[in-house]
């Protein structure tokens, strides 16, 4: 029962991470209907960052607490920046072309940033210091739940209540809301539909980064290739809950995160990826409205 | 020039330093830590490397003036109906004999001397790219033709030289006999994968294909028994000259001629089915497949042949690849592979031949020529990816659609209709 | 003789929406039927359910060739095997495919009549060459039939709206209908074009002896083209005459017409 619940819990944790970047993938996707295939690559770049601003504060001896919230801020502003940034570049002169070009343009865009980082920083895996302070009233039930995956826990579970609220609640989450639903009428009414993709964008790269930080903090190693299969796995989280939809991608994350830690917890560690793409591949053919989506039919 | 254009003029040339300066701030901001920082956690020291940063700060202010003088000419210039001059130029190319026939008659001769005059080293080079020619036509066909993009297009090169490696390794075939089969279950992982992505829509179509050649290479690494993983299969055979065992530069010489072969063939091949009934099915499919099947068009045989064409080379490839390398395993079979040749596609010109032969050799060769490059390839390959897509969507060559010739529209033979058509009369 | 196409009670749901709702019509050999009605009165997706694009949720759908006899079901069929069978169509919003060129997208409407493969193809067989050569003149001829003869290797996407509409009609005409199906085929054309396509319709029902079913909003065009007239609303047939009678009908006078035409006509 203990295994089980390990499992479980487990499985919470790292669907709780594939949820954070599966909302970047839905609210792009919702919105400019695009797949941003560059978006793991924000999550890597967002991890990056937090490992440089971690080890610059280290050297200043900065306490730890100090240390994890100013490198998830750090990094979430950094993330942002290239969110906003890749968005103007590679997106925003594809608005009105065909459905393939801005996807291939993403792909590009993907690749580049990869290797930049490679090219930039190493291509080695290199330590990540564990930034989320062991808490001692865990201690009964390490066997179950260690401390880090608590904090990542309560950590996404308070970002997606906020991100909820704003988009429930403010100006800019209507206006998000209004784009999603019909560009061109919100337009008509005053949106200004280029600030709020970018806003989008900037938002959804943020959640990216601070997901790449946290997880990066618990695994304890990145290298520059990372966001390649967190990228997919968070897509297969976005697709399964229901692509463009807020609470399918919460959801989406939290069932994949399971299926894996159950998988290879009880069948076998060796196919730990497998598993992820022949969801995703089943998905896609069998029910590409997910979870809670709807399906979209063509006009004719 | 007038005054007033004088005086305008030069409010523009500020306000576009202006932003050059901006673009070139944010910039510096946006690599401040990947690229300026380095940090080595274990060792807890820290670079500096402030050079990069005056690098991309000047960089990008270069680029960001001359992008906006681009576009700022761009605009200003009318818009003429007459074609550009590289586009007189290019059809001048292709329509007078004295231009093309030399410059045909050297390409020809410079394939076929090459390794008589190149090392070894070269020449095996010249064959790895002559391998891209024939993937990037044979993606061609699934991408350029058919319009689906296919992300997984490497599982089917693995497929081919798995088939090669193993049928060689348990039953001692030879590459003769493997390429044949290697292509025909390359074409058949092709249909498997066609059926279940029939109904799907572009985007999800390319994730999973993508989903499909990942699948394929973790098997590939995982399966021990079948694959041996991840140490892969060595020793596998170069092809014989008729039972004759070659030397090294021997096959490799060998191996070359043997790719510009399979490549006239791949160019003929495309050539034929794309101005065939077949190929007129891709291109409206890719045009607009609701329209397509309301034509008569089934949707489901077109793209499964499609899908099987364009694994057939890739599979062909394959074998030639380990009969090549002697030596596969998984991870020459990964993502980024598909991803280079679908950027010959993209470079080169969807649907265009030409366009692809062209691009395939100046992606495989300049990287491999240009040794500083080598390390930036990916890097470049994504950059290309985007600034096509951008700027120049159809590829550097454009593909043109056959014209036809016609007679005043002669008196077609009786035919067997139940409604006399357009074509009795 | 019977009719060429019959529809039974065709009901059409979109979740809870009822876009069909039992509807009936048929047509003969050689008609010319015009469908009108307000904007969502289900008419595009009736044509939708013809043509296999939507699976009609109850009804029937059989087509008769003449000079075969046997009854053909066509729902539940996919799109291709409906213009197989003889039902070709245009579409309201054209979707012509933009980057080949005229003949070639007329060339595309000849697919499902001829057959040579890959083989074919790549060797260019006797039977291949000669079928393809078949293929290029026929698509030429339907050509010059409509007009567009001017325009053979011209991209489709550069050609005037006109002869946009037009060429949508030629690519239908290639697939060897017994009934063309025509969705609001002169929207957006200028009173000179409607007249020219008035007489084009009138000349593809009497000298190819196809059948046609029409969407139309311009109601001059309906009006002198049609033999009969079906009236949808709600997805619903309300009624259904010549146009005199239809002209005259009270019911379709205040659910359809309006004032303005009810004076004018």
């Amino acid at each position: 029962m203990d295994y089980f619940l390990e499992l479980f819990l487990g499985g919470l944790t790292r669907g709780s991470i594939y949820a954070l970047i599966a909302l970047g993938y839905t609210m792009v996707y919702g919105i400019i209907g695009l797949i941003n295939f560059a978006h793991g690559e924000i999550y890597m770049l967002g991890a990056f960052t937090g490992l440089i601003v971690a080890s610059l504060l280290t050297v200043f001896g900065l306490n730890q607490y100090a240390i994890l919230v100013l490198a998830s801020l750090v990094a979430m502003v950094y993330a942002a920046a290239y969110g906003y940034t890749v968005e103007k570049i590679a997106y925003r002169p594809l608005r009105q072309a065909s459905r393939l070009s801005p996807l291939i343009s993403a792909i590009g865009m993907s690749i580049f940033l990869q290797n930049y980082v490679r090219l930039a920083q190493t291509s080695d895996f290199l330590p990540f210091p564990a930034l989320i302070p062991d808490l001692a009233f865990m201690e009964p039930y390490a066997h179950i739940i260690g401390s880090a995956e608590l904090v990542i826990l309560l950590v996404t579970a308070m970002v997606m209540l906020l991100l909820t609220a704003v988009i429930r609640f403010t100006r800019i989450g209507r206006a998000m809301r209004a784009t999603a639903q019909d560009k061109g009428m919100a337009m008509l009414v005053g949106v200004d539909v280029n600030r709020v993709i970018s806003i989008t964008f900037m938002i959804g790269s943020a959640l990216a980064a601070l997901g790449g930080v946290l997880i990066a903090s618990h695994i304890g190693q990145i290298n520059f290739a990372i966001g390649f299969i967190a990228g997919i796995k968070a897509f297969t989280a976005a697709v399964l809950g229901g692509i463009g939809s807020i609470p399918g991608a919460v959801l989406g994350g939290f069932v994949l995160g399971c299926t894996e830690s159950f998988a290879t917890g009880y069948v076998s560690s060796d196919y730990e990826d497998v598993f992820a793409f022949g969801l995703l591949v089943l998905i896609l053919v069998f029910r590409p409205a997910g979870i809670l989506g709807r399906a979209a039919a063509e006009k004719v | 020039m007038t005054d007033a254009g004088k005086e305008s003029g030069g409010m523009t040339t500020a306000r576009a330093v202006r932003r050059s300066l901006l673009v070139s701030l944010w910039f510096m901001f946006l690599t401040l830590p990947i690229l300026v920082i380095r940090v080595n956690p274990v060792a807890q020291e820290i670079v500096w490397r402030w050079r990069n940063l005056f690098l991309i700060g000047v960089g990008s202010f270069v680029l960001s003036l001359v992008g906006q003088f681009l576009t700022h000419r761009q605009t200003r210039r009318t818009p003429s109906l007459t074609p550009g001059r590289l586009a007189i130029f290019r059809q001048r190319c292709m329509r007078e004999p004295q231009i093309y026939v030399p410059f045909l008659l050297c390409a020809v001769l410079t394939t076929l001397l090459f390794p008589w005059f190149f090392s070894t080293y070269q020449t095996n080079i010249m064959t790895t790219a002559l391998m891209y020619v024939v993937l990037g036509l044979g993606l061609n066909i699934v991408v350029g033709l058919a319009g689906l993009l296919d992300l997984g297009y490497v599982a089917f090169y693995a497929v081919g030289a798995y088939s090669y490696a193993l049928l060689n390794h348990h039953f001692g075939l030879g590459f003769w006999a493997a390429l044949p089969i290697g292509a025909g279950l390359a074409a058949l992982f092709g249909i498997l994968l066609g059926f279940p992505v029939l109904r799907l829509r572009g985007d999800y179509l390319a994730i999973v294909t993508l989903g499909f050649g990942e699948i394929i290479r973790l098997i590939l690494e995982n399966w021990n028994e079948f694959s041996f993983g991840p140490s892969g299969i060595a020793n596998i055979p170069r092809p014989g000259f008729f039972g004759l065992d070659l030397s090294l530069a021997g096959a490799t010489v060998y191996l070359y001629y043997l790719m510009i072969g399979l490549v006239l063939f791949t160019i003929f091949v495309v050539n034929r089915l794309q101005n065939s009934r077949i190929g007129r099915a891709w291109i409206a499919l890719r045009e607009d497949e609701l329209a397509c099947q309301a034509m008569g068009i089934d949707k489901t045989r077109t793209k499964l042949t499609a899908f099987a064409l364009g694994a057939t080379w890739a599979g062909m490839v394959g074998v030639i690849f380990a009969a090549k390398t002697t030596f596969i395993n998984p991870p020459s079979f990964t993502f980024l592979e598909s991803a280079m040749i679908l950027a010959i596609v993209v470079l080169g010109g969807m649907g265009s031949i030409a366009g692809v032969v062209i691009a395939a050799l100046v992606l495989i060769l300049l990287p491999e020529y240009l040794r500083a490059f080598a390390e930036y390839r990916m890097l470049l390959f994504g950059a290309v990816l985007v600034i096509m897509m951008i700027f120049r969507p159809q590829g550097l060559i454009s593909s043109a659609r056959r014209a036809y010739k016609f007679m005043p529209v002669p008196v077609a033979a009786g035919r067997n209709k139940r409604h006399g058509t357009a074509a009795d009369h | 003789m019977g009719p060429l196409l019959t529809i039974d009670r065709l009901c059409m749901d979109f979740g809870g929406l009822r876009a069909l709702d039992h509807l009936n019509l048929s047509v003969a050999a050689g008609e010319i039927v015009a469908l009108i009605g307000p904007n969502g009165a289900g008419k595009t997706t009736f044509f939708n359910c013809l043509t296999g694009l939507c699976a009609p949720t109850a009804g029937e759908i059989h087509l008769v060739v003449p000079g075969r006899g046997q009854r053909l079901r066509l729902n539940g069929l996919p799109p291709n095997r409906v213009t197989e069978k003889g039902l070709a169509r245009t579409f309201q919003n054209i979707r012509l495919f933009a980057d080949m060129t005229v003949l070639e997208n007329v060339m595309i409407g000849r697919h499902c009549r001829t057959k040579a493969g890959v083989f074919g193809a790549v060797f260019r067989s006797a039977a291949a060459r000669i079928e393809e050569q078949q293929i290029v003149t026929a698509s030429a001829a339907i050509l010059e039939r409509l007009g567009l003869g001017s325009y053979f290797n011209d991209l489709a996407r550069n050609l005037p709206y006109g002869a946009q509409r037009r060429l949508e009609i030629a690519r239908a005409l290639a697939t060897e209908p017994v009934l063309l199906l025509l969705d609001e085929p002169a929207a957006g054309m200028n009173p000179q074009e409607t007249a020219e396509l008035d007489e084009l319709i009138l000349k593809i029902r009497s000298e190819l002896g196809i059948a046609i079913l029409l969407i139309e909003h311009d109601m001059r065009l309906v009006m002198s083209l049609s033999d009969r007239i079906v009236v949808m609303d709600h997805g619903e047939k309300i009624a259904e005459g010549t146009p005199a009678e239809i002209r005259s009908n009270p019911l379709v006078i205040t659910a359809y017409l309006g004032e303005d035409l009810a004076q004018t006509a």
